[in-house]
């Protein structure tokens, strides 16, 4: 469908959802994905998905009614469907945003287009030899995918919106079998923009294979433990977004309830809440509403400044949408963009130097299936180094780690000068802390 | 369409071509706190093709379903592009057969305001608890209208109803939050969510027990598990490492997983089963037209079958088992489980605790996962035994396995089997697909356990 086509469509159905309606909003989206996959260190996989998907939100004597569908030539249905659910539907909190000025974000990339399968499948081979030769017992499965999203929005009192999006990643995952043994390594990355190196991804991986040669065993107990980026995304920041969530906030279920502009945690703690970032995938002008986007401060050296609200979410606690506003096929709701963490001053390999016998948490298993909203952790250490007298000796397995953020952010944390991208979602520094609860089978 | 769709399958130069084409109609309600948040009846149809050419596979997915021979080829000229080596999948009859829903009180034709109606029945008790912040309840319910049709000939239509209830609430004192919660879900019939006022009372009370309730300890525990976490931990702990996508081109695993190889004791009996009437994971074919049949997995703790696709069957040189499935259009089919379950022994579960002298009880879950060697599950709730008797209510609690060790270490093995139909499983980017498991409860000794 031509950029013409959809806008059209667009006003018909809007002209025909003012006839039954107070207000209305319609968000299109077209997009096409294509993922090649190897399985077992070879080519297995070429996949093409395209897809479209119509929705229409409108206030109808005070309430909001929504409908979505696949087939964007039926709208008397999706109109009717919409009518018929606002009657049930919840208050509506808000005006649907006019007209306003977006600051430019750069999310879409024309090379993302032109890059060929071949030259996919290069990357994907790339990758694959490059582990394999430091590792030749390793198996692998590697992904190289782009994708393209085009979103529209229009609504009754004029907003409107429209723009595209391109997202390219790779991404490689290890697995090595030594008898009873698995070990479990992998690392990815994403951009707007086409990937055409390769190394960032693999130099990591063999960091983790070099880190895990050796098993070491660790007996449980309060322990120092260092989470490094991705231990950090995987311990960490779900129930830490959770607490900032517009949506959580409103119904009185964060523990951060009612501490804006109290010292929540330890002053060394900055993070922002970013969807301005030029070729970031979680960047874009404006969110899914039409509300500009921005920088938004959540923590201030250890402050809470504020919480992530869509418009629904604010019109209820009587703020201004951050312009979090996010959809996955439902209603908009409050959603991070890109997370990121002000760095400290100190080194990873100095705090691993100072460490006398602790814990470095790559992965954690399952850490978020618990009592996330209390901020509650709790996870397998699916790779994780020991460290003994400064040095990192070797891969522990079947430990436990559990604790809870408030309290651990709170107290006594360092935070590492290195930052990196977590999958173009995430740009934060590995945390020590000095006491964690570690069970261990040892 | 079945003459339209074969006539679209022919004359292209694959080895092996299926068409999926689905009609999916949903109503989700949700509520946060005391007003409904949410309301919609979302309308979705599209389609996949899947071509396999000297064992390269490509695959298209699309909402408009019209030019399908153009797709066809689109998927045979990328398969084209990867196939190097040669075709191996399992041998089938072609099959044409329709199936349509078995559902007592099928939701889908239920009003909206009688769902609504029972949502707030539910939503009165959860308030009507003192001391409770709030809550969530998201109720959905859907038909899946599928059409399958193959190059060798096979066309299948088979619509499916599922229902789903999620209730979550919410207690606070001061910042500390704690939640229960329960969660259902029904092959299509509404009566099994109908009558849940007591079990809703059960769990608004316990939120805010468990705002006093103490922390435990991590480390190793005895502990007793509920049927519900007990089907949790044999979907985790064993159920995907049967699954022969992640081994089949592995020589190493393929050795670490031989038949015959002993993971428990002589009690222990793990089985997958789809043709079990009314269940969430039951099916009569999967989605590569597969006719499902019952597995035996571990039988006596010896492995003696496992998971298979038609291609997974063929290189393993394995009977196939009917467990490809794919949760939508979206994604093509993959291994997966069914319904798992761990058959019933004969401890009674009074016995059970009775002769547990210090330990844990643990029951429903929160979430599990599983990276093959080593998983974790997780219990909403957990109770401290001691001398034989359940005791104080404890914080929530991860348990953590390794499944050459903790399948072993089950020493009691219940009477009393119960499914759980309220989990969504996801693999490889696909979730939720409708399963179910269930155990009776079981003794595991030395598993270990995170700080609650």
């Amino acid at each position: 469908m031509s950029s013409t086509e959809m806008r059209q469509q667009i006003d018909d159905l809007l002209s025909l959802a003012k006839k039954k309606a107070d207000h209305a909003e319609v968000y299109l989206t077209l997009y096409e994905e294509t993922p090649v996959l190897f399985e077992a260190n070879r080519l297995k996989q070429l996949h093409t998905t395209q897809g479209n998907s119509v929705a229409l939100r409108i206030i109808r004597e005070g309430r909001i009614g929504f409908a979505t569908s696949t087939d964007l030539t039926e709208l008397d249905g999706l109109i009717d469907r919409a009518v018929a659910v606002s009657e049930f539907g919840a208050e509506a909190k808000f005006e649907l945003p006019s007209q306003s000025p977006y600051p430019p974000v750069e999310v879409y990339s024309p090379e993302v287009d032109t890059i060929t399968m071949n030259e996919m499948v290069g990357l994907g081979d790339q990758m694959l030899s490059q582990v394999r030769e430091h590792t030749p017992e390793i198996m692998c499965e590697a992904t190289v995918t782009k994708s393209t999203v085009s979103q529209h929005l229009a609504n009754s009192r004029g907003g409107e919106f429209q723009y595209k999006k391109s997202t390219f990643a790779i991404g490689i995952e290890g697995m090595i079998v030594n008898d009873t043994d698995m070990l479990f390594v992998g690392e990815m990355e994403a951009s707007c923009r086409p990937i055409r190196q390769v190394h960032n991804v693999t130099d990591r991986v063999i960091t983790q294979l070099e880190n895990a040669k050796q098993l070491a065993t660790i007996s449980g107990g309060n322990l120092p433990v260092l989470f490094t980026p991705t231990g950090v995304a995987s311990a960490l920041t779900t129930p830490l977004c959770a607490a900032f969530n517009g949506r959580v906030v409103v119904h009185g279920a964060s523990p951060l309830q009612d501490r804006i502009g109290s010292q929540a945690f330890n002053q060394a703690l900055s993070i922002y809440d970013d969807a301005t970032l030029d070729y970031c995938p979680r960047g874009r002008p404006c969110d899914d509403e039409g509300i500009a986007s921005r920088r938004t401060p959540l923590i201030e050296a250890g402050v809470v400044k504020n919480f992530l609200y869509d418009l629904q979410t604010a019109g209820m606690a009587g703020q201004e949408s951050t312009g979090s506003g996010s959809r996955g096929g439902g209603l908009p709701s409050p959603r991070t963009s890109a997370i990121i963490i002000e760095p400290g001053d100190v080194t990873f390999d100095d705090v691993v130097a100072d460490m006398k016998d602790g814990l470095v948490v790559e992965q954690l298993m399952g850490a978020s299936q618990t009592n996330v909203l209390g901020g509650d952790f709790s996870g397998n250490v699916l790779l994780g180094y020991k460290v003994e007298n400064g040095k990192l000796v070797g891969r522990v397995k079947d430990v436990v780690v559990s604790g809870n953020i408030h309290e651990l952010l709170a107290g006594s944390v360092t935070i590492c000068r290195e930052r990196r991208w977590l999958g173009g979602t995430m740009y934060i520094p590995a945390f020590y802390f000095p006491q964690v609860g570690v069970a261990s089978k040892a | 369409m079945k003459d339209n769709l074969s006539e679209i399958l022919k004359g292209h130069k694959a080895d092996y071509i299926e068409i999926r084409l689905e009609k999916n109609t949903h109503t989700g309600i949700n509520y946060e706190g005391k007003e409904l948040e949410e309301i919609s009846q979302p309308v979705s149809s599209g389609g996949s093709v899947r071509a396999l050419v000297k064992g390269g596979w490509g695959f298209v997915s699309f909402n408009d379903t019209n030019a399908l021979r153009d797709k066809v080829e689109l998927a045979v000229s990328q398969a084209t592009i990867v196939g190097k080596e040669d075709s191996h999948i399992a041998s089938l009859e072609p099959i044409v057969d329709t199936v349509l829903p078995d559902s007592n009180m099928d939701p889908t034709k239920l009003s909206l305001s009688m769902k609504k109606a029972l949502l707030d029945e539910y939503n009165a008790i959860i308030w009507g608890t003192p001391k409770i912040q709030t809550s969530t309840l998201s109720y959905s319910d859907g038909r899946k209208d599928v059409i399958f049709a193959n190059s060798e000939g096979s066309y299948i239509e088979q619509s499916r109803v599922g229902i789903n209830l999620r209730v979550s609430v919410i207690a606070r004192d001061g910042t500390e939050i704690q939640q229960a919660g329960l969660s259902l879900g029904s092959s299509g019939d509404f009566t099994e969510i109908q009558n849940l006022h007591e079990q809703v009372q059960e769990v608004s009370q316990r939120a805010v027990e468990l705002l006093a309730a103490p922390r435990d300890k991590g480390g190793e525990y005895t502990v007793v598990l509920d049927p519900v976490l007990a089907g949790v931990f044999v979907h985790e702990a064993f159920g995907h490492l049967s699954e022969s996508d992640f081994l089949y081109e592995d020589d190493r695993l393929k050795e670490l997983m031989v038949l015959g190889r002993t993971f428990g004791k002589k009690h222990l009996n793990i089985i997958d089963d789809p043709t079990l009437p009314k269940l969430r994971g039951s099916y009569k074919y999967d989605d590569e037209g597969t006719r499902s049949h019952k597995s035996y997995l571990v039988r006596e703790g010896v492995l003696v079958g496992r998971l298979h696709s038609r291609e997974t069957a063929a290189k393993m040189n394995e009977p196939v088992s009917g467990n490809a499935r794919t949760i939508g259009y979206r994604h093509p089919p993959i291994v997966r489980m069914s319904n798992t379950l761990i058959e019933p022994g004969d401890v009674s579960f009074k016995d059970m605790i009775a002769d547990t002298k210090d330990g844990l009880y643990v029951k429903d879950w929160y979430g599990g996962t599983t990276a093959m060697e080593m998983f974790t599950f997780s219990a909403r709730e957990a109770y401290r035994i001691r001398n034989g008797k359940i005791e104080e209510l404890l914080r929530p609690v991860v348990l953590s396995g390794n499944v050459f060790t903790t399948l072993q270490n089950i020493d009691a093995i219940g009477d009393d089997l119960h499914m759980n139909q309220g989990g969504g499983c996801g693999k490889g980017g696909q979730f939720p697909l409708p399963v179910s498991d269930g155990s009776p409860h079981i003794r595991i000794q030395k598993c270990l356990v995170g700080g609650g």
